[in-house]
């Protein structure tokens, strides 16, 4: 008895190898800080480096982009954070594991929301891109879920793909029809729809902070609700879960990080389906686990892709954006036939 | 030992979109006994299983726990007392028999409390009892059908109610993992006296293992009692519409039910 509860407690209590993943992972994070900061499309020496962060007073043009550059970098870390969270959160909630943000539909209705506000109302301070997105993915979360819930058998992880899909392609074509006829929208939108972090600033930092701060305790509260929720709806009501209010809380939460992200940076995809699989692959599948790893592996991820733009794109840069849709597209088909299997 | 609950419907209607699927059924689930629903396809057992589990909410009609209604009792709490084993649980990619064996505990804590030396202890006992200690740090995916659904009872176990419900938890198993199921869910009650109510497609196992049989037909009660007293040939014709002849289990000296085709009659020439 005492023997079994040993070894009960040292499995259940961390998956293997979580410590060594989790070590591994944090040096990596420092190494992409390292290299956010020196790597651009000017190429700074560490010396620099550390004078522009530890010696204010120095005012050499190196320190100066080493500064700048924090900004960016923290900005950078939050936006893979919250994007990586916000997929652990969405992928547990429709239980479906290529549920992510952009196939959900709700990047492209927080994009009809905020091309909207640029044609109609004149938004353009962060601020308002939150408002005008946050409202755009929140509303088409609701409309998604409500399609998926219609008839028999309730919001089945299939019906809520199918609906996000449709309901994407729909917006989409909403998002053309605001934005061609107005050249100005189109610039402006333009930059915006490809995902960014180049543009992010402290300000952009301090906005984030509570979004990401609310996001992440709803994620780290509901993840013992969210694991008994992937035994399927009637193990978890068996268990005492009170799904649909579990459902509204944990959607919530991940539509959130999703939707703030998307206003402050542009749709950046990928991530949020990368980063809990990649996570799930080498802990398992307990989410009090997973979505601390996928906070931390979301910002690696995105570091890289912005490190390897900036590398790349040089003398001018690529935006994350674009990366992340260049190593997460081959990763989303090869998840896809993977999980076609298993249905299969 | 557990608690002895009194468990039963008073009038309970209930089915899927407003069609109801059970027609004013009223019993008492005995006290750490073990209750059998039988009946044909689509006679409402399934159904009536899963509104006494709280999946379903009845239409009218009500079910009660020592004279609550148990819609009216935090979920949290009931799961406490009132555990269930659906009939196709989800099996998470890469989870590991432990893990899973261990969200049973979800009832008994809290976000601040965590895990408690009760829990660890709960968590090694129920996969004692359902003999899976050796998989403790397996993935489901590599274990055969009868050893994963004696991990997803350990799962049930875990949750340490005085009540467990499961819908057909033999299906899809071979015989012998049938009566090992069925055997251990039987030590289960004789130890610890943990009232069992199970739905089964399998009349003689039915008749062996259950100290009490809920028979329906088409949404309504039509039977119940123990299976020596109530098992005979007309009520099996009335349930399943289905010729038979009862004999005696040579083995548990339970009712035994013989069907009668339209071939292989030796006896007498059908009519």
């Amino acid at each position: 008895m005492n023997d079994l509860s040993v070894t009960a407690q040292k499995q259940w209590h961390l998956p293997k190898h979580f410590f060594k993943l989790l070590v591994i992972s944090l040096i990596l994070l420092a190494v992409c800080i390292f290299a956010s900061l020196a790597f651009g499309s000017r190429a700074i020496a560490m010396n620099d480096i550390i004078t522009g962060l530890f010696n204010a007073d120095v005012q050499t043009h190196e320190a100066n982009v080493v500064r700048q550059r924090i900004a960016r970098t923290v900005f950078g870390l939050m936006c893979g954070a919250a994007l990586g969270v916000s997929g652990a959160l969405l992928q547990s909630v429709t239980r479906n594991p290529i549920a992510d943000p952009s196939i959900l539909g709700v990047n492209t209705g927080a994009a009809l929301f905020v091309v909207c506000g640029i044609a109609f109302f004149n938004i353009n301070s962060s601020a308002q891109f939150i408002v005008f997105a946050l409202a755009g993915a929140i509303l088409t979360a609701i409309f998604v879920y409500g399609i998926g819930a219609m008839g028999r058998g309730g919001a089945t992880p299939l019906k809520l793909v199918l609906a996000g899909a449709a309901t994407s392609a729909a917006l989409s074509s909403l998002v053309m029809a605001v934005m061609i006829p107005r050249s100005s929208v189109m610039d402006q939108f333009r930059f915006w729809q490809v995902g960014s972090v180049g543009a992010g600033t402290w300000d952009s930092v301090t906005v984030f902070i509570p979004f990401l701060v609310v996001g992440l305790i709803i994620a780290v509260v509901t993840a013992p609700a969210l694991n008994a929720l992937a035994l399927g709806d009637e193990a978890a009501k068996g268990l005492g879960v009170k799904t649909g209010t579990l459902r509204l809380i944990a959607a919530l939460g991940g539509v959130m990080l999703c939707g703030v992200t998307t206003a402050l940076a542009g749709p950046i995809g990928f991530i949020g389906l990368l980063a809990p699989h990649l996570i799930r692959l080498m802990i398992g599948p307990d989410l009090r686990f997973m979505i601390p790893m996928s906070a931390i592996s979301g910002a690696i991820i995105l570091s890289i892709s912005d490190v390897a733009g900036r590398v790349l794109g040089s003398p001018g840069e690529l935006e994350v954006g674009v990366v992340t849709a260049f190593v997460g597209a081959p990763v989303l088909i090869l998840i896809t036939m993977k999980a076609k299997m298993r249905a299969l | 030992m557990k608690q002895t609950h009194t468990f039963r419907t008073d009038n309970l209607i209930a089915g899927y979109d407003q069609t109801p699927i059970l027609h004013n059924i009223d019993v008492t689930i005995p006290s750490n006994e073990i209750s059998i629903i039988i009946g044909a396809n689509g006679c409402g057992k399934s159904t009536l299983l899963k509104t006494m589990a709280r999946l379903i909410k009845p239409t009218a009609g009500e079910v009660t726990i020592g004279g609550t209604p148990i819609h009216k009792i935090p979920p949290k709490k009931l799961a406490r007392v009132l555990g269930l084993l659906p009939q196709t649980p989800i099996v998470p990619e890469g989870i590991t028999v432990t893990d899973l064996v261990g969200r049973g505990r979800f009832p008994h804590q809290s976000f601040m409390k965590g895990w408690s030396q009760k829990d660890y202890e709960a968590v090694s006992e129920a996969m004692d009892i359902m003999n899976i200690t050796e998989f403790a740090d397996r993935h489901i995916d590599e274990l055969s059908g009868g050893q994963r659904q004696r991990v997803w009872i350990a799962m049930a176990l875990a949750q340490q109610t005085d009540i467990l419900f499961l819908d057909e938890p033999t299906t899809y198993l071979d015989i012998t993992y049938q009566v090992e199921i069925l055997d251990l869910l039987t030590d289960l009650n004789r130890k610890y006296g943990t009232t069992i109510v199970m739905v089964l497609h399998d009349i003689n196992l039915s008749a062996r293992y259950a100290d009490h049989i809920f028979a329906l037909r088409e949404g309504k009660l039509i039977a119940e009692g123990d299976p020596s007293s109530i098992i005979t040939s007309p009520l099996i014709e009335e349930i399943f519409g289905l010729k038979c002849t009862v004999m005696k289990d040579p083995i548990s000296g339970s009712p035994f039910v013989v069907p009668i085709g339209r071939h292989h009659n030796k006896v007498r020439k059908h009519s």
